[in-house]
This record gives structure tokens, sequence and C-alpha cells, in this order.
């Protein structure tokens, strides 16, 4: 059942359940994995009252193929994860980029690599969701720092997912998940689906041009829908051999999502005059939150969208600030693409705070760290 | 293709309301084949994607066609799964004892001692019974033929297709080119002699399944009907299309 509006205290993960209810979701597939389990077992209860399918799978591998099967049948689906259950879909994520399935995959991160540290964050998956599966492929992945944005952007995914035929990833993280706080559900959310084929309805969310995202043909409507990932034309006939069926299939893939970044991508910006900029997002905001918070010689930039990399505001803000510190729980990884848009629009100086083992920075970590760059 | 169409035709089932779902593989491009909603998924996950479809839309009928590396050995645990967890599907899998598609190598049904690319001193390896797997992991339904037996293949895959739950036929199929070559068959007429001489009819044969999977090793076919059973299907299980 769905949560009716009203005001909620609930567990991160608990708001994610909410999130995907909320958006008309129909089938789970997971497999217990720390710290992601709560999603699991939220929607085991929940599913069957909102006349949708509860799957426990035998490993990852098969979660992420039964969600994609699914989402084939018609209908919104998804899975729940961390690390090293994330490793194992990767091969799952490509067919969906390649078969433009719309699914999502929620990715509370742990401290990796391999078993690494099941209970404590870390923002080590980051690169993976893009990188992780081989080919090039485009994905849209959203990043909440807090309970009320689990609910959320758990409901960008969804929507983003069906409107560009993408997987959609949520990339939460331990603190997050865990984190208990105050959820406001609206009287009106505002929800997207698939444009189906063979369905006409004018819909403000379909101003994609059918060309770059194809209507979704359902099995079992007689379309004879041919679904596979090798390299295809429009009318799904396999073409392997062929140089430009797949050099237009794949430049398609990825302009799909890169064309319309400025629809897909959202921030908040904090001081966005300011002379010194952090640009974090997720967990690791959070310290810096408060320092921009008391302090007007600190700006902050919080991502809460990260692939498509968010070019537009990160180089606005490197247009009219002197420096950047970029926060992250791993050892640096969207900081190198936050560091070239920032060279590229004349902020010489992007610094790094990097903190891993399961805590997120603190304020007074961010204070030493401002001061030693002279911001404060 | 040609048992599987006439028992699909027999039967007179409609195209539109059936998915066919193939991994990757000579055989798992059957689906591709067919004039008909089709799935070609990743290697190995066939019988995965194809339960999420099922689940998602019960009124499909289900046909997923594998090959015995794509279900016994990179999809080995979505098959031991697949029939445990009973979920109405019929899955066929092409068993031509080698990895065909990338030029012969050996497979986990190459027999004992039989030649390969990855196996040029001879296969030191045994070989899996896909069949026995099926029936102790819990299929509904479970038959094994050869390409020679045309007529019981055909009624085989009619039952397999009309049973509800997880039904499973294993076709020990000819691959002349890759296997039959370097195993001194390389004419298709000399591995269908093989068939008949390693044949054995399961139902005549000793009746513990331990003394089957002893002949499979020895390098024998059993061949035959091995299990007709109703256990509940999941989606009867879990109400799946009663409401909504």
């Amino acid at each position: 059942m769905k949560i009716a509006p009203g005001e909620y205290f609930l567990q991160g993960n608990e708001a994610c359940v909410e999130g995907a209810l909320a958006s008309g979701v129909k089938f789970f597939a997971g497999y217990p994995i720390t710290p992601s389990t709560e999603i699991a077992e939220g929607l085991s209860r929940k599913l069957k009252g909102a006349d949708g399918v509860f799957l426990q799978m035998e490993d990852e591998i098969a979660c992420i193929s039964a969600v994609i099967g699914a989402s084939w049948g018609g209908v919104k689906s998804m899975t729940a994860t961390s690390g090293p259950g994330f490793s194992l879909m990767q091969e799952a994520i490509g067919y969906a980029a390649m078969s433009e399935t719309p699914i999502v995959v929620v990715n509370v991160m742990r401290g990796g690599p391999s078993t690494g540290q099941p209970t404590r964050a870390s923002q080590g998956d980051v690169m993976q969701t893009k990188y992780g599966s081989h080919g090039d492929y485009q994905v849209i992945a959203f990043a909440p720092a807090s309970v009320q944005e689990m609910f959320d952007l758990t409901v960008e995914c969804f929507n983003y997912s069906e409107k560009y035929r993408v997987p959609g990833f949520l990339l939460s993280d331990a603190e997050i998940g865990h984190m208990r706080g105050l959820l406001k559900i609206p009287d009106n959310i505002k929800i997207i689906d698939r444009k189906e084929k063979g369905m006409k309805r004018p819909d403000e969310a379909y101003d994609v041009p059918d060309e770059l995202v194809r209507p979704f043909p359902v099995f079992g409507k007689g379309h004879k829908t041919m679904i596979t990932g090798m390299t295809h034309t429009d009318t799904s006939k396999i073409e392997p051999e062929d140089v430009k069926v797949h050099q237009e299939l794949v430049k398609r893939l990825s302009e799909k999502v890169l064309r319309n970044r400025k629809d897909i991508n959202k921030w908040e910006l904090m001081c966005p005059g300011s002379k010194t900029m952090v640009v974090s997002y997720g967990s690791a905001s959070l310290g810096a939150k408060e320092v921009a918070a008391k302090d007007d010689r600190v700006g902050l930039l919080r991502l809460k969208s990260l692939w498509p990399f968010p070019e537009e505001p990160v180089a606005e803000v490197a247009r009219n600030c002197n420096q950047i510190l970029v926060s992250e729980m791993n050892l640096g990884m969207l900081y190198w693409e936050i560091k070239r848009v920032a060279l590229e629009n004349g902020c010489k100086k992007v610094e790094l705070l990097s903190k891993i083992g399961g805590d997120p920075p603190t304020p007074s970590e961010f204070r030493h760290k401002l001061r030693e760059m002279g911001a404060i | 293709m040609n048992c599987f169409y006439r028992a699909f035709t027999e039967l007179e089932l409609p195209l539109d309301k059936t998915a066919f779902v193939g991994g990757i593989g000579c055989s798992s491009r059957i689906p591709l084949y067919i004039n008909s909603d089709a799935l070609h998924t990743t290697h190995g996950r066939a019988i995965a994607f194809a339960t999420g479809l099922k689940l998602a839309k019960p009124e499909l009928k289900i046909v997923v066609f594998t090959g015995d590396g794509d279900l016994g050995a990179i999809g080995g645990n979505h098959f031991i799964n697949g029939c445990r967890r009973n979920v109405d599907m019929t899955v066929i899998c092409i068993n031509n004892n080698i990895y065909g598609m990338t030029g012969g190598q050996a497979s986990i049904t190459t027999p004992h001692e039989y030649q390969s690319t990855t196996t040029p001193y001879g296969n030191k390896e045994y070989p899996f019974d896909l069949a026995e797997i099926a029936v102790a992991a819990g299929a509904n339904y479970v038959a094994r033929w050869t390409t020679r037996n045309v007529h019981e293949l055909t009624r085989s895959m009619k039952s397999a297709l009309q049973k509800k739950g997880f039904t499973f036929v294993e076709v020990v199929s000819q691959c002349p080119t890759n296997f039959g070559r370097r195993n001194k068959m390389g004419d298709p007429s000399q591995m269908l002699e093989w068939f008949k001489e390693s044949s054995v009819r399961r139902d005549k044969s000793r009746t513990a399944a331990v003394d089957h999977v002893d002949l499979n090793l020895e390098g024998k076919i059993t061949i035959g009907e091995f299990v007709d059973r109703n256990r509940e299907c999941y989606e009867e299980l879990i109400g799946v299309g009663k409401h909504g």
C-alpha cells in the first residue's frame, strides 16, 4: 500500500521503500546484503498489498536479471544492494543499457574493496555506476543526503529511468540508509510512466523525440518484440558485424542521456557568491552544509545527481569562485570530473577532502581544511 | 526446433501470448528465429530473466532455450534454483556436449576422455547429468532424448508445454563440426549412430538415481521421462494473477 500524505519519522531505507511504492513499483527482486537489507524486507511486506511481486533470488546476478525480465512485462521494477552485490550486477547493467530497459537499482554504499566494511558508509561505487560494465553507455544516478531525499530521489530515479529507458541508480550509503529522520509526503507526487508502443498519451514527460527514446514495446501485446544485448537495428535485427549500425546505436544510447542533462540534473546551492565553494554529495556533504550555514565566506554546491555528470552547475560555480574544495568518502573519484570542469572554467585551485573508513567528514574537519586553504 | 514447432503447433498455442527467452550460445539464439516476443539475454541468466518476466506478466507462456554451457556451467545456480522455485516455464536445453559457437571447447557435459580444443589430451573431468539435477532440484517434469528420438521428443515437449510449473526437456544433439570432427564422428550420421549405441532407456534401466548418474559418468545417455509430478508452482503459492 502506498503511504498516505503526511509526516512520518522513518529510516532512510524505509523512506526508499515508500518512494518506490509511490512511484508504482510492482516488482522487486533482492538478495540480503548489509546495509541495504531493510529495503528488501520492507518491500517483502508491502508489495503484496500493492499488487506487486517480491522475490528473493539466488544471487544478485539473478536479481537484476529478473528485474529486467519483469520490466519487459511492462511493470516498474527494482532491486537494492550494496558494493559486492553491485559488482555482480555489472554484467546486467550493461544489458539494461543496451536493451534500453527501465530499471532502478538502489546501492546503499559500504566500504570496499571486496567485503570491506559491511556496516560502514562509503562513496566508493560512484565510478563503477557509470563505468562498471563493459562498453560505452550512460546511466542516470542520484545521491540522496537525507531521509526525505531517499524518498524524493527514489521517485526521480523511477521517473527518469522510465522517461529515458535507462537504468537508474540511487547511490545512497550506510549513513543515509540507516539515518532516521522526518519524511514529508506531499499530496501530489509527479510520476512518469514509460511511453508504451502503440499507446497515445500526450504528456509533458514525452517531450523527448521518439527517434532518441523509442516507445517501449511491452511483451505479450502482439508487437513481436525482439530484445537483445547484441548490436541491433531499430527493428531489433541483430547486426554484430555492421559498423554503422553499431556506431548509430551506441551513440544514440549515450546521446539520449547526455543531451538531456539539464532535464535530469538536480542540485542544491548555498551561498553561491562565496569565494570558496565546497562541491560534494550525499553523506560527505553534511558537514559542509553546517559550515556554509554559519559562515558566508564558504558556499556549497551539493550535487543531488551524479550521472550524467552535472557539468553546468559545476561550471557556473567554478566561474564565480577562487577555489573549490571537493569532499568525498573515497580517495577521490568524482573529484577528477569536478576538477576537469573547474579548470575548463577558470578555477585554478581544486582541492580534495577525502575520508574513508565509514565516518562522514565533520564540520571541524571541513573548517580545518578550509583554514589550510586560506578560506576562513 | 522442428520438434518444438510441431509440439507447439499441435497444441495450438498462441504465439502472441508466448515469450521466448534465450541466453548466449548456439541454442540460445533460437528465440530470435521465432516470430514472437523474444528476450535474448546474457550468458547463463535466461532462467532468471524469464522468472521476472513470468511473474510480471503471468498470462504469458514462457519458453527458455538454452544449451549445456549456458544452463549447466555459467547458469548452473539459476538452473538449480529455477527447478526449486518451480515458476511456470518450459526450459529446453540443447546439449551438444561442447562450446560450439566459440569453436569447440570442452563443456560440463563433454564425456570423460573426449577431445575438444581445450582438452587436447582428452577430457579429464566427468560430465554433469543435467536431467538428474533437474529431478533432484524439484522440477515438475523432466525428460531427456537425443535428436534421434524425434517422436518421443515431440511428445515430451508437448507434455512439458502443457504442464504447470518448471518443466525441463534436455535434447542431446549433435555438433559434428566442433564435437564430432575431433572425436572420429565428423559425419552427422556417425553421431546419430553414437547416440543410438550409448542410449539407455531410463525406465528400463536401474531405478536408483545414483545408478543413472553413474551411467552418465560412464558416457551413456539415459533417455526417457525422468519425472512427472505436480508440485504447486510458485505463482500459485504467492497468488500472482489472482488479485488485481
